[in-house]
């Protein structure tokens, strides 16, 4: 489902309260894959009702009548707002994130909130306290994380697009996994206002859509400076419509084609790279070194930020509290240890300790000096090359159960899209192709920072010749 | 390479403020040893003459006018979500 589908439907007469009521029963006919927390009923038909009334004034905006859901870590006015974990269960959202607030003033109506891995935790949507999400290609098999329910949703063409965040792969993974195009920005190109943090220095807010045109239109709405978020970039370029690409020069990223690699996601990129040859680029392999180091910089650096960020959970403010504490110190360590699932836990202990007394140089200001030598390779890098191509996942999307008992295991599913994260990179996921057991293979395409724009150009010609 | 014991482990655990049983701390000992034994290959990475990076797109001191900015969210709303309260504050059990 596109936006210019429903556009079209709402042009053949069709009403915006209809199309919503239809989105609606999608999502309820949809149960068996586990893609959605809540439905926000009566705050979607209102609004129906509301763009309706605008539609028929001829004031409808670019998103007039559009349905979307967003993953529940974004805080919306009505329901609960869960970031799918036991803490946050009973919380209902004061005020509404600024990148529902953008759509909504576009005329866009937010129907669900999404599925996803705990506080974004995990790379699989297994790790929610409201159960797994199923891939709609293979039920058997995870939809990636954490954006797992967004990707879901998007995949069984229940909305044309949702939205999601990245702090480490968590849009571009599902993307690649489910076989929908995922967009994870410049670092600071969209507020994180009303959105739960996890790390703050590579949090990122972005899309995940059925076509590169629908995820170029959301981030155009989306993006620009934000007073409530004060790393939100200034002076930023439109990112509608996509521009023709220019004859560029693509690096096809070495370290990502090494072994350990299924060799069907290899050759699926490799194939897309003749094709964008094809096209007139120039292709070429490029080294940048550090990039297998980018995963162990990863998890010093965003468990330490996590376990600040998660600090405001204590039973007090807000969120799940243990009733049974008779002492202060109690509620914090009890309502903490009740509301966190384990791998919550682990990332707040790590966190905690590479940032302690004693350890913080060793690990936690070394993660970061090497953060620093992997964003000078990456400046290398694009000395010679406009755009960086490679897998988004070293594999296609993996069973149910498959990693779930080794938390390292399942961080090696993030080994090609944290070091966009880190290095504050625009990084995209496009789909290219598929295994031999039907799979959906996505190709990342990395920019330097504000190359937001060019990224779309790329994206679209890869879709492009993917298409039929 | 430094060795996680189930007393580091239960030390974390007490800056962290998250109660946890022995059980807990014997599975958390032997998950976290593994991760922190990953990462540790960053010891032997050359960073000389590297300065850490805390921010990449280079922004420093984001600072507004110091005045108070209504964001549309009542008292009450904000307090519906505290588990205690009473008479407009948050409310917890004794200190001590």
């Amino acid at each position: 489902m596109t936006i210019a589908d429903i556009k079209q439907r709402i042009e053949n007469g069709e009403s915006v309260r209809a199309i919503v009521e239809d989105v609606i029963a999608k999502i309820e006919a949809a149960g068996e894959y586990n893609a959605v927390i809540s439905i926000l009923h009566e705050r979607a038909l209102a609004r129906a009702d509301e763009v309706d009334a605008q539609i028929k004034e001829g004031k409808g905006g670019r998103l007039a009548g559009v349905p979307f859901i967003a993953k529940d870590n974004f805080l919306t006015f009505t329901g609960k707002t869960t970031a799918a974990s036991n803490m946050l269960k009973p919380f209902e959202a004061p005020y509404q994130s600024t990148a529902i607030e953008r759509l909504e003033a576009e005329g866009a109506i937010v129907v669900a909130k999404a599925n996803m891995d705990a506080f974004a935790h995990g790379g699989s949507t297994e790790n929610s306290d409201f159960g797994v999400t199923k891939n709609p290609v293979d039920t058997d098999r995870v939809p990636g994380g954490s954006s797992g329910g967004s990707a879901a949703v998007v995949a069984l063409g229940v909305v044309p697009f949702a939205l999601g965040t990245d702090t480490g792969g968590s849009i571009r993974q599902p993307a690649s996994f489910t076989g929908v195009v995922g967009v994870k920005p410049t670092y600071g190109t969209v507020s994180r206002f009303g959105v739960v943090a996890m790390a703050s220095s590579t949090d990122t807010i972005g899309t995940l859509a059925t076509t590169t045109e629908d995820a170029a239109l959301v981030m155009d709405i989306m993006h620009g400076q934000d007073e409530r978020d004060g790393t939100t970039l200034h002076d930023q370029k439109p990112l509608f419509p996509i521009a023709d690409a220019p004859k560029l020069k693509i690096g096809l990223i070495k370290e990502y084609l090494d072994e350990g690699v299924q060799p069907e996601v290899a050759a699926a990129i490799r194939a897309q790279a003749e094709e964008l040859k094809n096209l007139g680029h120039t292709v070429e392999e490029v080294s940048v070194p550090s990039l297998p180091l980018a995963l162990a910089v990863y998890y010093i650096v965003v468990p330490a930020e996590i376990s600040s960020n998660l600090q405001r959970y204590d039973g007090v403010k807000f969120g799940h509290s243990a009733k049974e504490a008779g002492n202060l110190q109690d509620l914090y360590s009890m309502s903490r240890d009740q509301g966190f699932g384990a791998e919550a836990k682990r990332r707040i202990m790590i966190g905690t300790y590479v940032l302690s007394s004693g350890y913080i140089d060793a690990y936690y200001r070394k993660a970061q000096t090497v953060r620093t030598k992997l964003i000078n390779e990456f400046a290398d890098a694009f000395k010679d090359f406009d755009v960086l191509v490679g897998p988004v996942a070293p594999t296609t999307a993996f069973k149910i159960g498959e990693n779930a008992e080794d938390p390292l295991q399942m961080y090696l599913a993030d080994v090609m899209t944290v070091s966009a994260s880190l290095a504050g990179l625009p990084a995209y996921s496009v789909p290219v192709g598929k295994d031999n057991d039907g799979l959906p293979i996505g190709m990342q395409i990395i920019g330097p920072q504000r190359s937001d724009a060019l990224l779309f150009s790329v994206a679209k010609q890869v879709e492009e010749t993917n298409r039929g | 390479m430094t060795k996680i014991t189930t007393d580091d482990v239960k030390y974390v655990a007490r800056l962290s403020k998250i109660a946890i049983t022995e059980d807990e701390a014997a599975k958390f000992t032997k998950e976290l040893d593994a991760i922190l034994g990953y990462v540790q290959q960053l010891d032997a990475v050359d960073t000389t003459g590297l300065q850490p990076t805390y921010q990449v797109t280079g922004l420093t001191n984001v600072t507004r006018e110091d005045a108070l900015i209504d964001y549309g969210v009542a008292h009450e709303d904000l307090l519906k979500n505290a588990p205690r309260s009473r008479d407009g504050y948050i409310e917890v059990p004794k200190v001590l």
